[in-house]
């Protein structure tokens, strides 16, 4: 069975953004960038179905800027067993990009997708499921669990009032979540190992798939400030500002 | 042109989020349809009819649709799409789960959890955890996007929607096997007044039970930081944050949280922030109303005498 994992580049989680002088965007120029956490988890679900010797195959590709190749060669480090560069410098919005991912899944015919419910720029969370949408999918979002048990997937949800365990045939997409496992660190032997795997380049004209422009960035700004307030010293007096100055109990 | 809203509702009862998506529906201008797919839902659909200033409900009630499972779902919304210029859901996890798709069919973009309506193609939603708002026009000619409750007012229930049954059956690729819901007495987290979030501070799950006393004669609802949950300190649907939940209460009080980036995504724009936390540096302070440095098994027990 082969798993393909679309992942993104992002600006690294414990890096503060800051919106730009002109509020067109925020600024990462010189700012630590890193595979998204989402879509690591997503890499390792992977792996680990192929050292269980569910996944035969593990192709991890992503839309990007050239410097994106990064990325890939992370998740190699960490078991993938080779790339795909969609190029491009444009951002594009999650629906081009799973047209894209939709292409290159037309190629690999892969029975798995798993990729990140979210990546932590945007906070869209939509790729998933339009890729699912536009491959005529079913889809499992926010797996916390993933089982691949007699040709069909099981797998448990984190959703607003729990947990779901839902069953679905493949081929299907799955978006991870948090819980669904702990990443490895990338050992130094397998980052070099990873620098060898093989990793293809394609051009958006090269897929020919023809994109849209859908949307428009007005402006960026900062989100009011929120001034702190006090500090108090004994809960007595919490207890007088919430009944008499907030009067919120 | 009108505007869709896909119901919230776990096809017992209809949620609050509902009543706040209709008011972002009002915002935007037209009439507002809502739909309510589901399985043996009426009172659901009782509850929708009486939405302020909903035009009618539209009501697929169906087993296929009892799990609200994404595929057919957003099928069956496609086909009713071309009625209306917006289809609007509220950013839960139903929500997340099915717009997308609708969105890929209808060959659009989505915006995601929009935080206010600038025009009717045009809205603010955050971005980076909510260190940055982003205003976007929607070029499209149809605009779908998931709406972030607790960023608008629930419209009142004086309203008298007519009802309109809509048959489309398809079934699901997916299979439902078990859920297992928390069940509580205490509030909804997006509902709640007060919200009561513990963190790793709290150290266990048996230390949870003095926040929970906490809410209790609050009235509020119990959250918790992703520290906490992946600590199995307690369920995963209590947590607040950029990939949790997202609250607006009027009183937040954060006990043994440090304050991380992606936690106060999720209650940042709650009206009064209160943080005890036994660490004069944690970065919660720098944004609450009122910081209160005490080891919290100090503090609570006093504070629960005390409220
Ligand atoms: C992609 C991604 C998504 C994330 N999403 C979320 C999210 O949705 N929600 C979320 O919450 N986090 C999220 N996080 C995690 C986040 O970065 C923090 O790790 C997490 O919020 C920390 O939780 P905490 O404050 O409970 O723990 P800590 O940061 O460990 O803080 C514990 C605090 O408790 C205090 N404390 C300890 N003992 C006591 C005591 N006896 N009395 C008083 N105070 C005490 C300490 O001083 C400390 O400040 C996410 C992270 C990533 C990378």
């Amino acid at each position: 069975m082969k798993v393909l994992v679309p992942v993104k580049r992002v600006v690294d989680a414990n890096v503060k953004v800051r919106v730009n002088a002109d509020n067109t965007g925020v600024d990462t120029a010189n700012l630590k960038m890193a595979i998204n956490p989402f879509c690591e988890i997503a890499v390792e679900e992977a792996v680990r179905l192929k050292e269980a010797g569910v996944a035969s195959e593990v192709v991890v590709v992503t839309v990007g800027p050239k410097v994106a190749q990064e990325q890939l060669r992370t998740a190699m480090a960490l078991g993938a067993d080779r790339g795909v560069h969609i190029e491009t410098d444009e951002e594009l919005v999650p629906l081009s990009i799973a047209k894209l991912l939709n292409a290159v899944q037309s190629k690999e015919e892969a029975q798995l997708i798993i990729l990140g419910k979210q990546s932590i720029d945007g906070d869209n969370n939509q790729t998933g499921q339009m890729l699912a949408a536009l491959g005529k999918m079913p889809q499992a979002t926010f797996a916390s669990e993933v089982k691949v048990e007699e040709g069909q997937l099981a797998i448990t949800r984190e959703i607003d009032g729990g947990l779901q365990s839902i069953t679905l045939p493949l081929p299907a997409v799955v978006t991870a979540d948090l819980r669904l496992n702990e990443p490895r660190y990338a050992k130094l032997p397998n980052i070099m190992k990873a620098k060898r795997k093989p990793l293809e380049t394609f051009s958006i004209d090269d897929l020919g798939v023809n994109l849209k422009s859908h949307q428009k960035v007005l402006k960026v700004t900062p989100p009011a400030e929120r001034k702190g307030g006090v500090m108090l010293a004994s809960v007595a007096e919490l207890v007088e500002k919430l009944k008499n100055e907030a009067k919120v109990i | 042109m009108a505007i869709l809203v896909i119901a919230e509702h776990d096809n017992a009862s209809l949620k609050l989020d509902t009543a706040k998506v209709v008011a972002c529906a009002q915002a935007i201008g037209g009439d507002v349809d809502v739909l309510v797919a589901g399985h043996e839902c009426s009172a659901v659909v009782e509850a929708t009819t009486k939405l302020s200033g909903v035009r009618s409900v539209l009501v697929a009630d169906a087993a296929v649709y009892a799990n609200a499972f994404a595929d057919n779902t957003s099928e069956l919304i496609v086909g009713i799409a071309s009625d209306y210029e917006h289809i609007l859901a509220a950013a839960t996890s139903h929500g997340k789960d099915m717009l997308p798709r609708v969105s890929a069919l209808l060959d659009v973009a989505q915006l995601s959890e929009v935080v206010e309506v600038v025009s009717p193609d045009t809205f603010v939603r955050p971005i980076y955890a909510g260190s940055a708002l982003a205003t976007v026009q929607s070029l499209d000619d149809k605009k779908v996007m998931t709406v972030r409750s607790s960023a608008f007012d629930a419209v009142a229930n004086d309203g008298a929607a007519v009802t309109v049954s809509i048959e489309k059956i398809s079934d699901s690729l997916s299979q439902f096997v078990s859920q297992s819901l928390t069940e509580s007495e205490r509030p909804e987290l997006g509902a709640a007044s007060v919200v009561v979030s513990g963190g790793r501070g709290l150290g266990s799950s048996d230390n949870f039970a003095i926040l929970e006393q906490l809410a209790d004669k609050l009235g509020g609802a119990l959250g918790a930081s992703r520290a906490a949950v992946d600590a199995g300190f307690v369920p995963n649907d209590l947590q607040v944050g950029q990939t949790g939940k997202i609250v607006a209460p009027d009183l937040y009080i954060a006990v043994g949280i440090s304050g991380a980036i992606q936690h106060l995504a999720g209650m940042k724009d709650s009206k009064v922030i209160v943080a005890i936390n036994k660490d004069p540096e944690a970065p919660i302070f720098q944004i609450a109303d009122y910081g209160l440095e005490a080891d919290l098994f100090e503090a609570v027990p006093q504070l629960l005498e005390l409220v």
